[in-house]
């Protein structure tokens, strides 16, 4: 049985699964990285992934538009990330807990909605698959990267575009200037709170849009805890990458073709416990994290509320 | 975004200042107005689920409090919340972020019940002895995973307690499934993954006819135990040093990593403790619904919660794990009572832990106007013992 791991289909199938996977991990934990990168460690984005999730899909089964569910996450991700931002930023709450406490919220939250206006598990027709006109018939490789549905092609854009906006435009230099040495920034004019609320609303945003592409384009449902602990993981992700896009982009594929083999080995019967498969991705990523951890720096205000003269 | 200068709150605080016997009462019971306040935006929350505010938290008042039943619920609800708090007392004051309670009970309670089944004819008292210490034992090692992991790894520790619950729990559910399932189990069709109830002798000694058990005195008892360690103590005062500033214990010859790891360690023991004591005073066997807070009721994490309600204080936290596990018992007859989904509690439980953390800037600031005040005396030593979560 362990052969048939090794067959082409099974390979391109753990692979084309794999970069499918990584979606909600990339759109959470770059939204994640701008956060962080000023200073702010927001522990709740499963919670606001929950609440996306369950925004986008009841508005997409309501509406019957895909976009309007999207745009629903949207919304929701936008308050949510500034609630955050005002509970640590403007009342400098210790935020590991104030974190645990969204993501509570955010659970229940998401969960009650849910069994208010929905009530049951029900399906709704996802994002479809876009080939990519060429690339996607290029034998093997097509099939892997250029047949998957809008909202991959999206997460992985956001890859270099969060690279640029992170290390070639001011914002991006305000950015690192005030997760660095808030001081510094606040004394040459950069507003901390203001720059911090931006980087937390758009991570609220974008852990939304990571609950609604599991919602409306890789699952298609919306059930209590959807997530499952899939944001923390997206944090974790954050420290893994070393807060650079690329490396978040590389964890994320880590973690998720180790998910996609972790499903493979259970569709072909291979008899290890489900329960052991299921623990694999989250050893990993502690393996993973002890030997990239000591090299990694992160930034010096992290989980650090600044007040001037404080 | 800057509140700086709204007049209410600079009223709020000079009042404070002038009047520092009613600041301290008012700091003190902080936590208990943030909860009021959480509560408050869950009536909001009720009225749209079209339940009566009024009449829900009346049932939670008379769910918490209205019988001798109820009252012996509430302590036997506060008492994993208690231990729980006790370690993340020790950890938080050592500075290290302990969100791995709910992994750490987990191991606590699988050893606990595994000496359980494993000596079904030994003499109750040398089981439960035995039990016990494993859980504590347990706790100790799945924290201390975490606290090697930051001394000498450079790994955030908010982190790998992360993945460690998870892990956790998926041991739980392999072990519930397979090699410690109840025999009794594999002979029906359901296969619920449980163990097998451990011998009635086992149980703590209840207060009959209520479910209150041993476990609740235990955790008091213990609770002064952390006072003394932490405060009366030379390990004790290390960590807490090593909390308040690493640099100045590498400075004062205090081997910082030791110290982190001795933190984490003893903060995953008290987790693990409350894992035991659920088993051999509430549960008597081990069972999954397959996520942490199935068997937790998601203690790991209000421990925290009650731990901030107590200030960070081991005494302080007794009261406080009483007040929250009356919030947990009463959410739970009010659901009842008012017919909304648990799902409810667990968003007001959210509440309530961004409500507690929030109100701490307002002790924060009031320490430091007041220290501030006192420049020109002597160093304001207390008010640093008091500043509650490490920076």
């Amino acid at each position: 049985m362990i052969s048939e791991l090794l067959s082409a289909t099974v390979l391109i199938g753990i692979l084309t699964s794999g970069i499918r996977l990584a979606t909600p991990y990339l759109y959470a934990a770059i939204g994640e990285t701008f956060g962080q990168l000023s200073g702010v460690l927001n522990l709740g984005v499963d919670g606001m992934m929950l609440m996306g999730a369950y925004a986008a899909f009841f508005v997409a089964f309501t509406s019957g538009s895909l976009w309007l569910g999207l745009l629903a996450a949207v919304v929701v991700g936008a308050i949510m990330g500034l609630a955050m931002a005002f509970i640590s930023v403007t009342l400098q709450a210790e935020q590991g807990i104030s974190g645990i406490g969204v993501f509570l919220f955010g659970l229940g939250m998401s969960e009650l909605l849910f069994q208010k206006t929905l009530g049951t598990v029900e399906t709704v027709k996802g994002f479809a698959p876009l080939d990519i006109p060429l690339l996607s018939d290029i034998p093997v490789l097509g099939e892997i990267l250029f047949q998957h549905n809008i909202m991959v092609y999206l997460a992985y854009l956001l890859v270099p575009l969060s690279w640029f906006i992170i290390n070639k435009t001011t914002l991006g230099l305000k950015i690192r200037a005030v997760g660095e040495s808030p001081a510094a920034a606040d004394s040459l004019g950069v507003s901390v709170a203001q720059v911090r609320y931006v980087t937390v609303t758009v991570g609220g945003i974008l852990a939304a849009v990571a609950g609604a592409s599991l919602s409306i384009a890789l699952l298609n449902v919306f059930q209590q805890n959807l997530t499952n602990g899939l944001g923390f993981i997206a944090v974790a992700l954050v420290y893994f990458g070393g807060w650079r896009p690329l490396g978040v982009l590389f964890g994320s594929l880590i973690f998720s073709m180790v998910n996609a083999l972790q499903v493979w080995v259970q569709v072909l019967g291979i008899p290890v416990p489900s329960d052991i498969a299921v623990m694999m991705p989250y050893a990993l990523t502690i393996i993973v994290l002890v030997f990239t951890a000591r090299r990694a720096t992160q930034p010096t205000a992290l989980t650090k509320p600044y007040e001037r003269g404080g | 975004m800057e509140l700086r200068n709204e007049p209410v709150r600079r009223i709020l605080m000079q009042f404070l200042l002038d009047h520092p016997r009613f600041g301290r009462v008012f700091v003190a019971l902080l936590p208990l107005l943030a909860t009021l306040a959480a509560l408050a935006l869950g009536a909001v929350m009720l009225l749209f689920l079209g339940a009566n505010p009024l009449e829900a938290y009346a049932a939670l008042v008379s769910g918490a409090f209205g019988s001798s039943n109820a009252l012996a619920d509430t302590v036997v609800k506060a008492t994993p919340l208690l231990l729980v708090g006790l370690g993340i007392c020790i950890a938080f004051r050592g500075g290290v972020i302990n969100i791995g309670g709910e992994g750490q009970l987990i191991v606590g309670a699988v050893l606990a019940t595994w000496v359980g089944l494993r000596l079904p004819d030994a003499s109750p008292f040398v089981v439960i002895v035995l039990g016990l210490l494993a859980g504590f034992v347990g706790g100790a090692i799945w924290g201390g995973i975490a606290g090697l992991l930051k001394a000498y790894f450079n790994v955030n520790e908010i982190l790998s307690t992360i993945m460690l619950n998870v892990i956790a729990v998926q041991a739980m559910n392999f072990l519930l499934r397979g090699p410690m399932i109840d025999p009794a189990q594999l002979e029906t069709a359901s296969r619920i993954p449980q163990t097998a109830r451990l011998e009635r002798a086992f149980d703590l000694p209840r207060l009959v006819p209520t479910r209150l058990h041993l476990g609740a005195g235990i955790a008091v008892v213990l609770a002064i135990l952390v006072y003394i360690f932490l405060w009366r103590t030379s390990i004790g005062y290390r960590i807490r040093a090593v909390g308040l500033s690493q640099p100045a214990s590498r400075y004062a010859g205090i081997g910082v990593k030791r110290y982190i790891v001795t933190a984490l360690l003893l903060g995953g023991a008290f987790a693990g403790l409350a894992g035991a004591i659920q088993i051999f005073g509430v549960h008597h066997r081990m069972f999954t619904d397959g996520s942490a807070a199935g068997f937790t009721g998601s203690a790991g994490f209000n421990g925290i919660v009650a731990a901030l309600f107590g200030q960070l204080h081991p005494v302080g936290t007794v009261p406080a794990s009483f007040i929250f596990g009356a919030l947990l018992v009463g959410a739970n007859s009010m659901q009842r009572a008012v017919q909304v989904p648990a799902a409810f509690i667990t968003a007001l439980n959210g509440l309530v832990v961004v409500f507690v953390v929030s109100s701490e800037i307002i002790r924060r600031r009031l320490a430091r106007r007041r220290a501030s005040m006192a420049d020109s005396q002597p160093l304001p030593r207390v008010e640093a013992e008091q500043s509650g979560v490490p920076a």
